[in-house]
């Protein structure tokens, strides 16, 4: 039973950092109609800000407040320079910004690992390991702290998405883009501020897992492939459906890893995605409406 | 107070409008009449600028309409209630009617059109929580017509408001339209629901394939033989 617990405590406390990954991968699928496949190594980039801030004695969770700005303004930059000229040109592929998207991942990679090397580099502080019992469960300092970080955010973007105009008019521009422009929505600056919001949020999840994982220069493909998976489970392009899905998520890897071997974690998630799209193809949001 | 001048409108290749030219009086309620595909629709487009038109000018109250982004139009006063409605189905009545009033003017007036709307449509009141997608088809053309409001409207365009309706609601909303228009707002509707339109209007114009082909007021047109003919089946 024991076992059972902590296997399902790691799952979640590891779920709510996917979903931030998750949520800033869904609202860009809604509001520009694409998947990221340079989501992940979005994150690799804001670990290894993290890293570097941590060689200069930042703490992971201060360093934050640098990695998600940053990663706002690549995300907005990406998306204005790079992604949203894409759409005036003329072409068989529609699919062109997707494409852009994975060669956006590959040329970060291929900068971090020029800087960096391929070494596998650790953020290590004071609390990475550190842990603290209830009853006979144990709990990693480092993940429940940024678990909680990781559900403020979502908090927070649950409110700027419902209270505030910008949110209104980026779910407004998912929702109906013609009707939102007739509304005066300048759907061009809400793509270029999804853009940085989801960049942002993955850098916050970056910043906190730094700590967690070991930081490499290709640590940024597993993670868009859990993103993705993530925003399918949920539903595309729904943001409380990203909630369920990197929890489920989460607790596949932790209980594949207990139950079955560590070495199937990653397969544990494809496998759960191939039967979520074979009997559930809407994801959650079939279930739940929302 | 608006005014379009000869202006040609192309899908692609394939040209929609050809040389249309009219012009909407302050206050009046002014309707545009056509098959479906004469180009209605097209002409609101193009004056709310989400179509552009290749040659010809759209001026309201001095300033060039077909010169600016589309967003850019509503903070003018022309407001655009589209087509089937358009609502944003996975938001509530109450976030739709806001996202009408996002142009610096109208959101500092927010809660007092707020207020008026409901008043206006006391339906609305005792929806606003509920997600516009999941109302009937009177009630989301209502919340359609109270999120153009939300805007400030000084020129209000429908485009095709009865579409879908059962008749008792089509003669609502066509009394909604009037009430507007006594409050102040000119009106523009498009519609192929020409004779009850053209008893309501002030002046009318025809539109055929893309072209303006008659203009009068509403009774002029109600006696024309071609009208009779092609529209009113007599």
């Amino acid at each position: 039973m024991d076992v059972f617990l902590q296997t399902f405590v790691a799952g979640v406390l590891k779920g709510g950092l996917y979903a931030l990954i998750g949520i800033g991968m869904t609202l860009i699928m809604g509001v520009m109609g694409i998947i990221n496949l340079a989501h992940g190594q979005l994150m690799m980039v804001a670990m290894y800000i993290t890293y570097v801030l941590h060689l200069a004695g930042v703490d992971p969770y201060l360093s934050l407040f640098v990695a998600m700005p940053a990663l706002f303004l690549l995300g907005a930059v990406i998306q204005r320079f790079l992604l949203n000229p894409l759409l005036k040109a003329d072409t068989i592929l529609p699919e062109n910004q997707v494409l852009m998207t994975v060669g956006i991942g590959m040329v970060l990679t291929e900068v971090v690992r020029f800087i960096f090397k391929s070494d596998y580099k650790s953020v290590t502080t004071g609390y990475s390991n550190a842990t603290f019992f209830l009853g006979n469960i144990s709990f990693s300092m480092a993940l429940v702290i940024s678990f909680l970080i990781a559900i403020g955010f979502t908090v927070a973007m649950f409110f700027f998405l419902i209270r505030t105009d910008i949110g209104r008019s980026i779910r407004a521009t998912a929702q109906d883009k013609d009707a939102a422009v007739l509304m005066g929505v300048n759907t061009g600056r809400i793509t270029i501020i999804t853009f940085g919001i989801g960049s942002g949020l993955v850098a916050a999840a970056g910043s906190l897992l730094a700590p967690v994982f070991y930081v490499f220069p290709d640590i940024g493909g597993p993670f868009t492939a859990r993103a993705f998976i993530i925003t399918i489970l949920g539903g595309l392009g729904s943001t409380v459906g990203a909630i369920f899905g990197g929890v489920t998520l989460g607790l596949a890897e932790s209980f594949g890893a207990t139950y079955i071997s560590m070495e199937f974690e990653n397969i544990i998630g494809m496998t759960i995605f191939v039967l979520v799209l074979l009997f559930l193809p809407g994801g959650f949001k079939r279930l739940t409406k929302i | 107070m608006l005014k379009v001048e000869n202006i040609n409108v192309f899908y692609g290749d394939l040209q929609v409008l050809w040389g249309v030219s009219f012009e909407v009086r302050e206050g009046e309620i002014l309707v545009l009449v056509g098959a479906n595909g004469a180009g209605k629709s097209t002409t609101l487009k193009t004056i709310s600028g989400i179509l552009k038109p290749k040659i010809g000018s759209i001026h309201f109250k001095g300033a060039r309409l077909d010169e600016l982004p589309a967003d850019q139009v509503i903070s003018h006063g022309v407001v655009h209630v589209p087509e089937a409605r358009r609502l944003f189905r996975e938001m509530t009545v109450e976030e739709n009617l806001v996202m009408g009033s996002l142009a610096p003017e109208a959101k500092k007036k927010r809660a007092e059109t707020l207020a008026w709307v409901y008043e206006l449509f006391p339906r609305m009141k005792e929806r606003r929580k509920q997600m516009a997608g999941t109302m009937s088809g009177g009630e989301q053309q209502m919340a359609a017509i109270g999120r153009g409001l939300m805007a400030l409207p000084k020129l209000l365009m429908f485009d095709e408001p009865s579409l879908g309706l059962a008749p008792i609601l089509v003669q609502e909303v066509f009394d909604i339209a009037k009430r507007i228009n006594k409050e102040g707002v000119t009106v523009l509707l498009v519609e192929q629901n020409v004779r009850q339109t053209l008893a309501l209007c002030h002046r009318a114009y025809v539109l055929e394939n893309g072209r303006v082909v008659l203009s009068g007021t509403g009774k002029e047109l109600l006696n024309d033989d071609h009208v009779k003919e092609a529209y009113l089946g007599i």
